[in-house]
C-alpha cells in the first residue's frame, strides 16, 4: 500500500510530521507493508495535513488528518471516515485548476528523478537539446511568458538580450527570495517539484549560453532549501547537471545560496550584490543585469515560477502555453490565496479570472465569516483593493489600470475588522525597516511617513495632504520599487477607506 | 561571504566580534567591509541569543489572522520585547516578515521548525518546550 503524507512546510506546520510518524508506527504494529511517500502539497492548505492512499480508481484523500486519526483510518481500511474526501482529483478546488507549472507538485515524490521522468519531466530539456539557442528563445517568446517575480517583463526578450551579449562567462540566476507576504508558490515548487526548477534553469543556460547557475533562496525557508539542495545533488549524480548534461556535451553547474533576512535582496541587483558577498544594496540601472549582471557578466535573473514554466513550454510548445490567459497576460498564473480566507492555498489558472471569483468562489470568503473589506494583491508593495474592484480580471494591464499590480500573484484577504490606517502605517514601517538605504525618499521618507500617519491617527487632519505629498516624492525619487511602490498600499488604503483616516476629532463630532 | 557568516552563526549562535577580522582576512576585504556586510542582514547577531529562538511573523497575511495580538501576548508572557531574551536565557523572540505559511496564519518558527495557526494554547506549548 502506498500512502502519501506531504513534506511541504505548510503541511509540517500543521502537523504532518506527527501524522507521518503515526502512519509508519501503525503500519509496523499491524505488520502491513506500507510505502510512505513524502510528497509536496496539493496546495489545499486548509486540508493539510492531507493524507492520500493509492487505489485502483486513483488516489483518495483524507484531511485535515491528525496523528490521532491514523489508527481509525487503518481500522476502516481507508474507507468511510469523517475526514474522507473521496478521489483527490475530484476535489473541486483542484479540479477547477489548469496546472501546467504545478502539474507534478503534490503528485510525485519530489526527490525521485524516475517519478519525475515518468510524469513528463525532462521532456522539455530533451527538446531544448535538439534546438539552436535562438529557437529555444523563440519558443519562450512565443509562449508570451512574463516574469512572475513582480515586474512582468517578457522572459523571451530578456533571454534574447543575454544570448546576444558576448562574454567569456554568462550566468543564470534564479530569484527564490520570495519575500512578499501572501506568497508561497516558489517555496511549494522547490519543496514539491524541485527538478522542474533545475530543468528550467538548464534550459535557460542552453538558450543564452550560460554554463553556471545560482539559486538565491531565503533563510526563512529551511525546508525548501533542504529539498532543493538534495535535488541538486541528485540531479548532478544523474547527469542532469554537470559537465555533460544528459550526455549532450553541454555543461551546466548549479549552486544554491541562502540569503539572510533582507527583503530588498529580492530586488534583482541587490540580489546580485548579495550573491557577490556584498551588502544587498540596489544598483542603478543601466547597466541592466542582462548585459552586466553577476560579477559584471551577462546574467539572466528570473523568478522561480518563470523558470519553472519553461520545461512545459518547451515540451508542449510556446503556442500551447499562450493558448491560456487574456490580452497580454498569457499562460497560467499560480495564485496564492492567503490571510483571512476559508480555503487558502495555491490555485493555478489561466489569467483572466476575476478578483471576486477568486475571493468568493475559490477561497470561500473569509475564515472569520465576516465580510471582506480589502484584498492586498501583489505583496507588501501591492495595492489594497476594495470589494468594488471584484470585477477586475486577474491580469497585468488590467490591474495596473486600476492602480494595482499582479506582482508575484499573492492575495491577502482582510475582513471588516481591519484598520486600514494601521495597514498603511505598516507598509511604511516595513519600507523603513527593509530599505537598503541608497536613496533618501525611501530611507528617510518611510520613517517620516510613519510619523505622519501617527499624526493623522492622533487627530491631525492637516497631515493627510502631507502623506500624499510624501508618497508622491517616494514614487518619483526612489531608485527601486521598494521606495517607489510603497505608496501604492498607502494611497490605496487612504483612497478607498477614507473613514479609517478620519481623525479622532471628526469621529467624536 | 554569506555562506561563511551562516556557518559561523550556526556554530556559535552568533557572529562573535573576533570572527570578523578573520573572515575579512580570508576574503581579502577590509574589516569595515566585513562589518558592513554582517550588519546589513537582519539574520546575523553580534551577541548570543537564548537557547531557543522563536520567530513570529509580522507580515500582512498573518496580521489578517491576528498575529499582532499573538505577538503582544508572547511579549507579555515572556516578559520581553522583540529581539529580547527571557531572564532565564531560554528563549529569544524575533520578528520575521513572512515564512511562506500565509495560508495557515498566524505563523511562527521555533529553531527552524515551522508552526502554523499559532494560538494561545500553542504559545503555551512552545513556552513549555523551550523552558521559557
Ligand atoms: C524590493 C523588491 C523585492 C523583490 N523581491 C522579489 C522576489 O522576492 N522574487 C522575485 O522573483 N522578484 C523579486 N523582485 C523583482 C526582481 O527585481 C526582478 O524583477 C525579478 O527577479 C525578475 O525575474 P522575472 O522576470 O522572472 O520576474 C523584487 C523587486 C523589488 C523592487
Ligand atoms: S528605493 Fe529604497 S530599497 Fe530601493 S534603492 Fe532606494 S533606498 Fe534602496
Ligand atoms: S547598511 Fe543599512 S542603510 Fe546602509
Ligand atoms: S505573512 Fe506570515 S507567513 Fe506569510
Amino acid at each position: 500500500m502506498r500512502i502519501y503524507v506531504p513534506r511541504d512546510a505548510a503541511a509540517k506546520a500543521l502537523g504532518a510530521e506527527a501524522v507521518a510518524a503515526a502512519v509508519s508506527a501503525e503500519a509496523a504494529a499491524r505488520g502491513l507493508p506500507v510505502e510512505l511517500v513524502r510528497n509536496g502539497s496539493r496546495g489545499m492548505v486548509w486540508l493539510e495535513p492531507l493524507l492520500e492512499v493509492e487505489t485502483p480508481e486513483g488516489r483518495i484523500a483524507f484531511g485535515p488528518v491528525t496523528a490521532a486519526d491514523v489508527a481509525a483510518l487503518f481500522d476502516t481500511g481507508f474507507g468511510a471516515h469523517p475526514k474522507a474526501l473521496g478521489l483527490t482529483a475530484e476535489i473541486p478546488f483542484l479540479k477547477k485548476q489548469t496546472r501546467l507549472t504545478f502539474a507534478r507538485v503534490g503528485v510525485i515524490d519530489p526527490l525521485s528523478l524516475s517519478e519525475y521522468e515518468a510524469h513528463g519531466g525532462l521532456a522539455g530539456l530533451r527538446k531544448a537539446l535538439t534546438l539552436a539557442p535562438e529557437a529555444i528563445v523563440a519558443e519562450v517568446t512565443d509562449s508570451g511568458l512574463r516574469g512572475r517575480g513582480g515586474a512582468g517583463f517578457p522572459t523571451g526578450i530578456k533571454w534574447k538580450t543575454v544570448l546576444g551579449a558576448q562574454a567569456p562567462q554568462k550566468y543564470v540566476v534564479c530569484n527564490a527570495d520570495e519575500g512578499d507576504s501572501g506568497t508561497f508558490a516558489d517555496r511549494m515548487l522547490m519543496e514539491g517539484d524541485p527538478f522542474t526548477l533545475i530543468e528550467g534553469m538548464v534550459i535557460a543556460g542552453l538558450a543564452v549560453g550560460a554554463t553556471r547557475g545560482y539559486i538565491y533562496s531565503r533563510s526563512e525557508y529551511p525546508d525548501a532549501n533542504d529539498v532543493m539542495g538534495q535535488a541538486i545533488a541528485i540531479g548532478r549524480a544523474a547527469g542532469m547537471l554537470g559537465p555533460d548534461v544528459l550526455g549532450s556535451g553541454r555543461a551546466f553547474e548549479l549552486e544554491l545560496r541562502v540569503g539572510a533576512g533582507a527583503y530588498v535582496c529580492g530586488e534583482e541587483t541587490a540580489l546580485l550584490n548579495s550573491l557577490e558577498g556584498k551588502r544587498g544594496i540596489v544598483r542603478a540601472k543601466p547597466p541592466i543585469p542582462a548585459l552586466q549582471g553577476l560579477f559584471g557578466q551577462p546574467t539572466v535573473v528570473n523568478n522561480v515560477l518563470s523558470l519553472a514554466a519553461v520545461p512545459a513550454i518547451l515540451a508542449e510548445g510556446g503556442a500551447a502555453y499562450a493558448a491560456h490567459g487574456i490580452g497580454r497576460s498569457r499562460g497560467t498564473i499560480p495564485l496564492q490565496i492567503a490571510g483571512n480566507v476559508r480555503f487558502g492555498g495555491l490555485f493555478e489558472t489561466g489569467f483572466g479570472i476575476t478578483l471576486g471569483e477568486i475571493v468568493n468562489d475559490i477561497a470561500g470568503g473569509t475564515a472569520s465569516g465576516r465580510p471582506v473589506k480589502a484584498v492586498q494583491v501583489g505583496g507588501p508593495l501591492g495595492a489594497y483593493h476594495p470589494v468594488s474592484d471584484f470585477d477586475l480580471p486577474f491580469a497585468y494591464e488590467e490591474f495596473a489600470g486600476r492602480g494595482g499590480l499582479v506582482g508575484h500573484a499573492g492575495l491577502v484577504v482582510h475582513d471588516d475588522s481591519v484598520d486600514m490606517l494601521k495597514m498603511a502605517r505598516f507598509a511604511l514601517e516595513f519600507c523603513a525597516i527593509e530599505s537598503c538605504g541608497k536613496c533618501t525618499p525611501c530611507r528617510i521618507g518611510a520613517v517620516r511617513g510613519v510619523e505622519v500617519v501617527d499624526r493623522i491617527a492622533g487627530g491631525d487632519a492637516a497631515a493627510i495632504p502631507l502623506l500624499t505629498d510624501l508618497c508622491q516624492t517616494m514614487k518619483l525619487g526612489s531608485l527601486c520599487a521598494l521606495g517607489g511602490f510603497t505608496p501604492y498600499p498607502v494611497l490605496s488604503a487612504l483612497t478607498h477607506f477614507p473613514d479609517d483616516f478620519a481623525t479622532l476629532q471628526e469621529a467624536a463630532e | 561571504m554569506l555562506p561563511i557568516l551562516h556557518a559561523v552563526q550556526a556554530e556559535f549562535g552568533h557572529v562573535p566580534a573576533e570572527a570578523l577580522p578573520q573572515i575579512a582576512d580570508a576574503l581579502n576585504i577590509s574589516r569595515a567591509e566585513a562589518q558592513g556586510v554582517m550588519s546589513f542582514y537582519h539574520d546575523f547577531r553580534d551577541h548570543p541569543a537564548g537557547r531557543h529562538v522563536l520567530k513570529i511573523c509580522r507580515a500582512e497575511a498573518c496580521q489578517a489572522m491576528g498575529s499582532e495580538a499573538l505577538a503582544a501576548a508572547a511579549k507579555v508572557r515572556f516578559g520581553i520585547d522583540w529581539h529580547g531574551t527571557t531572564a532565564n536565557g531560554a528563549l529569544t523572540l524575533e520578528p520575521v516578515f513572512c515564512l511562506g505559511l500565509c495560508a495557515c496564519a498566524p505563523a511562527a518558527m521555533l529553531d527552524g521548525q515551522v508552526i502554523g495557526r499559532v494560538d494561545a494554547a500553542r504559545l503555551d506549548q512552545i513556552a513549555t518546550e523551550a523552558g521559557a
